[in-house]
């Protein structure tokens, strides 16, 4: 069987392309994909602990199940608001919504 | 954990992670983001493969059906409703990039460090045959707080989203 710590590394390596990809897109629709992708990785560990440290509860699966749920209702949200801010801005990138000043 | 041990391990699982960090790289840094949307897609199929390695095979069927058949169609419908211009011209990339990129490589050598040096249990339990029933009787017994939670959390991002999706109609 494959130790537990490649099934972290693989997640430590999405989770830090999905971190790369927030800091560094424009699109607000890519930094959602990117956060997507970190959510994933935190999946995929819980997952891997739930297998190796203790699989008579499954309690690492059914926080992913969680996770995933938390996922399904930000993107939701997240969608709506890119294109709410779409029809002020008439634009999806993220260093143009700069409605909020002080 | 050694290099040769990495060389020695299961192909499928090798196969499988090597091909959902490369499409999560192209997820990530493609210039086009319909094909960003569609990496994120494949990139889940791999991630459900390697759940699938772990006995979870619940979960990977949850993932597949969530996050491909939902949140990337999501993702998919806001992209053809926004996105005017797809040209490769537009910059896709903020000032961060080489920041970014020293911060996050730097955060990788931390993970692999802490990883390779923790002392993992080396006995595996036995593995749960049992994932739907197990999981079901977890959900509805010992987390039923937080499966209340999270479904008024489902209501409330669904009726956020039908608010903020509404045309505002200013009089």
């Amino acid at each position: 069987m494959t130790p537990i710590s490649h099934y972290l590394i693989l997640g430590a390596i999405l989770f830090v392309v999905g971190m790369f990809g927030v800091l560094t897109r424009r699109n607000a629709i890519g930094i959602l994909i990117s956060i997507e992708i970190m959510l994933g990785a935190v999946n995929l560990n819980l997952v891997a602990f739930s297998r190796f440290m203790e699989t008579s509860t499954l309690n690492g699966q059914v926080f992913a199940v969680f996770v995933m749920t938390v996922a399904a209702g930000e993107a939701a949200v997240g969608l709506a608001l890119i294109l709410a801010l779409y029809r002020n801005v008439r634009a999806v990138f993220a260093d143009r919504f700069n409605l909020l000043k002080w | 954990m050694s290099w040769a041990e990495l060389f020695s391990t299961a192909l499928a699982f090798k196969v499988f992670g090597v091909a959902a960090v490369v499409l999560a790289v192209m997820a990530v840094t493609l210039k086009n983001v319909f094909h960003c949307a569609l990496s994120l897609a494949a990139m889940f199929f791999a991630l459900s493969g390697v759940f699938i390695f772990l006995d979870a095979d619940f979960l990977a069927v949850v993932q597949i059906l969530i996050y491909v058949g939902a949140i990337v169609i999501l993702m998919i419908f806001a992209i053809v409703l926004t996105e005017r211009i797809t040209s490769e011209a537009i910059k896709q990339t903020n000032q961060l990039l080489i920041p970014g990129f020293i911060l996050c490589a730097a955060l990788l050598v931390g993970f692999v460090y802490v990883i390779r040096g923790a002392g993992w249990p080396a006995e595996v339990p036995l593995v749960q045959k049992e994932t739907i029933k197990v999981i079901g009787r977890q959900l509805l017994s010992t987390h039923v707080e937080a499966f209340e939670v999270a479904s008024v959390l489902l209501l409330a991002a669904l009726v956020g989203a039908v608010f903020l999706g509404k045309e505002i109609t200013r009089k």
